[in-house]
């Protein structure tokens, strides 16, 4: 949805540093990173990749140690007190937990924001209305969260970040505490707001479903930096950086697929990727023609990244000419891997 | 009636007096204190560290301050404060002579009281606020006293029903009250009949007022 390429977002050589112990800690390492406005960004990384505190910079919820953040061109660390709290404002942000105050109502929650704006009273409650109803909870706006699902109080909370008429919405973990079902919805509901209002988003997650689902571009983290970023197609299309592949793997279950085959005999064992034009499974069945081969698929998967295809098949060749087969499907684009040399390097 | 208690009947007058007193300390000393704590409570949540407006030296200052408070004994407390009580109110003796020690002796506990059930309210939800743009002022009056008021009802509750108890101690030393009457005359003169009304006086206090904090806090419990 990328329509005039104009950054919102620029961290510029960003290191966010944590002293514990009197040791040094380095949670985020010179990121530089720009986001388009109506993009969908999202950073994936496992748990102490630094995603979080990397988030957290673009609301000076973590104020960066050196480097720059600049949210529509301006610079949060050289705006006054009173243009700063302006500047958040237009910044929204949900939690993996909500963050929902227990003590006021639905409608409270969503108006809570625009306590401190000059609204009359009616005008408040007419506009927390008006988003409770676009995020479809209206019938909601008298009962209390504690009341409510998951995923009803993360709407609540989408709905609350929205109040300021935001041009961000910043997502820390957003669905990380939901079922699947309910984390589709919850991102189909992103994935709306970003078309209709044109909202930018930028969120974290460790699930590499989320990036499939919504997202435009996507940064892969570990240790502090982004190791790896761009389209998802094409990221994913071309993986640079082994943590990317795992995260693929991951969305395919190879790695499950793996584990349970790995207790057998590995020998003549390979493990195929099919990504884009190549997702053509006659070529196995051309393969074993021609090099008189057996091949017996003992796992085969497909997904979808963005507009790529990616598709996995472990397959055991048994025959005299398993090497000339596989040069075979090299030539075919066909990504192979000997599982009992990946077993190795694991 | 008469037989049983023969004192108190005859004291009647003395022991409705005393429990005014008893009330007058409670009552004034729990509005200061609580003013007091309550201000010390949030100072303490808010310079914590991860707090809104953290400030490690403040707060180590401030900290140590209270728990030194709270550790020393408030019977030596009465005693050694008096100087500055005398310096206040003119005199050591009575009722608004307790008031200073009684004071000083709750407060910090009430201080550290109201700054854990503000840390109830949760990281979590602050940074909400925060990413709201919402100023620390706003923050306190909107997140912590607006999400943390159930709590803090509760542990007010808590403090005056301690406070009730520090009254009686300090009557024990002059100070009057339902303490006074129950040693001073209940016990030193051997009527038992007296100390066990004062008691009985004593407990129905405490069942009021833990009455009237339950009901106030499930007023502002909504689920």
């Amino acid at each position: 949805m990328v329509k005039n390429k104009q950054p919102v977002i620029e961290l510029q050589e960003a290191v966010v540093t944590f002293e514990r112990n009197n040791s040094k800690i380095t949670a985020v390492d010179h990121v530089s990173l720009t986001i388009d406005r109506g993009e969908i960004y999202g950073i994936i990384g496992y748990s102490g990749a630094g995603k979080s505190t990397l988030i957290r910079l673009v609301n000076h919820l973590q104020v960066p140690t050196a480097g720059k953040v600049l949210v529509n061109q301006q610079d949060l660390a050289g705006l006054t007190k009173h243009q700063f709290q302006q500047a958040r404002k237009k910044i929204g942000m949900i939690f993996q937990h909500f963050n929902l105050m227990n003590s006021r109502t639905i409608l409270n929650n969503v108006e809570f924001p625009l306590l401190g704006e000059k609204l009359s009273k009616n005008e408040r409650r007419e506009k927390a209305l008006a988003l409770l109803k676009l995020v479809e909870l209206e019938e909601l706006a008298d009962a209390f969260p504690d009341q409510l699902s998951g995923g009803q109080k993360q709407r609540v909370a989408i709905a609350r970040a929205l109040a300021n008429n935001p041009d961000i919405l910043v997502s820390d973990e957003a669905t990380s505490a939901l079922d699947p079902k309910t984390t589709l919805s919850i991102l189909k509901l992103l994935q709306r707001l970003n078309q209709q209002l044109g909202l930018t988003i930028v969120l974290i997650t460790h699930e590499i479903q989320v990036i499939q689902t919504i997202c435009h571009r996507v940064g892969v983290m570990e240790a502090g930096k982004i190791i790896e970023q761009g389209k998802v197609a094409e990221v994913f299309r071309h993986p640079k950086e082994r943590l990317t592949e795992e995260f693929i793997d991951t969305s395919i279950n190879v790695q499950e697929a793996l584990s349970r085959i790995q207790q057998k005999r590995l020998d003549n064992l390979f493990l195929l990727k099919f990504i884009g034009e190549t997702t053509n499974q006659a070529v196995v069945t051309e393969m074993a023609q021609k090099y008189a081969l057996s091949a017996n698929i003992l796992f085969a998967n497909v997904d979808q990244f963005d507009d790529l295809t990616v598709g996995v098949m472990i397959l055991a060749l048994n025959g005299p000419e398993v090497a000339g087969g596989v040069d075979y499907l090299r030539e075919q684009g066909v990504r192979v891997e000997e599982i009992a040399k990946r077993v190795k390097q694991a | 009636m008469s037989q049983l208690f023969p004192n108190v009947i005859a004291m009647q007058a003395d022991i409705w007096q005393a429990t005014l007193e008893t009330i007058y300390m409670t009552v004034v000393s729990a509005v200061i204190a609580g003013v007091l704590g309550l201000l010390t409570g949030l100072v303490l949540v808010v310079t914590q560290p991860g707090g809104i407006a953290e400030d490690r030296p403040f707060y180590s200052i401030l900290d140590k301050i209270v728990n030194l408070l709270r550790s020393i004994p408030f019977i030596i407390l009465l005693a050694v404060i008096s100087p500055l009580t005398s310096f206040l109110v003119g005199t050591t003796v009575g009722t608004t002579a307790a008031l200073v020690p009684l004071v000083i002796g709750i407060f910090p506990f009430y201080a550290r009281q109201v700054q854990l059930a503000l840390q109830e309210v949760g990281t979590g939800v602050v940074e909400a606020a925060q990413s709201m743009g919402l100023s620390n002022q706003e923050i306190i009056f909107r997140v912590y006293l607006r999400e943390g008021l159930a709590d803090i009802i509760r542990v007010s509750t808590l403090t005056v029903i301690s406070l009730v108890g520090l009254t009686t101690m300090a009557g024990a030393v002059g100070a009057g009250g339902l303490g006074n009457v129950a040693i001073s005359i209940g016990y030193a003169r051997f009527q038992n009949d007296v100390t066990f009304v004062c008691m009985i006086i004593l407990l129905v206090l405490v069942f009021v007022i833990q009455f009237i904090g339950d009901r106030l806090a499930d007023r502002f419990i909504k689920f």
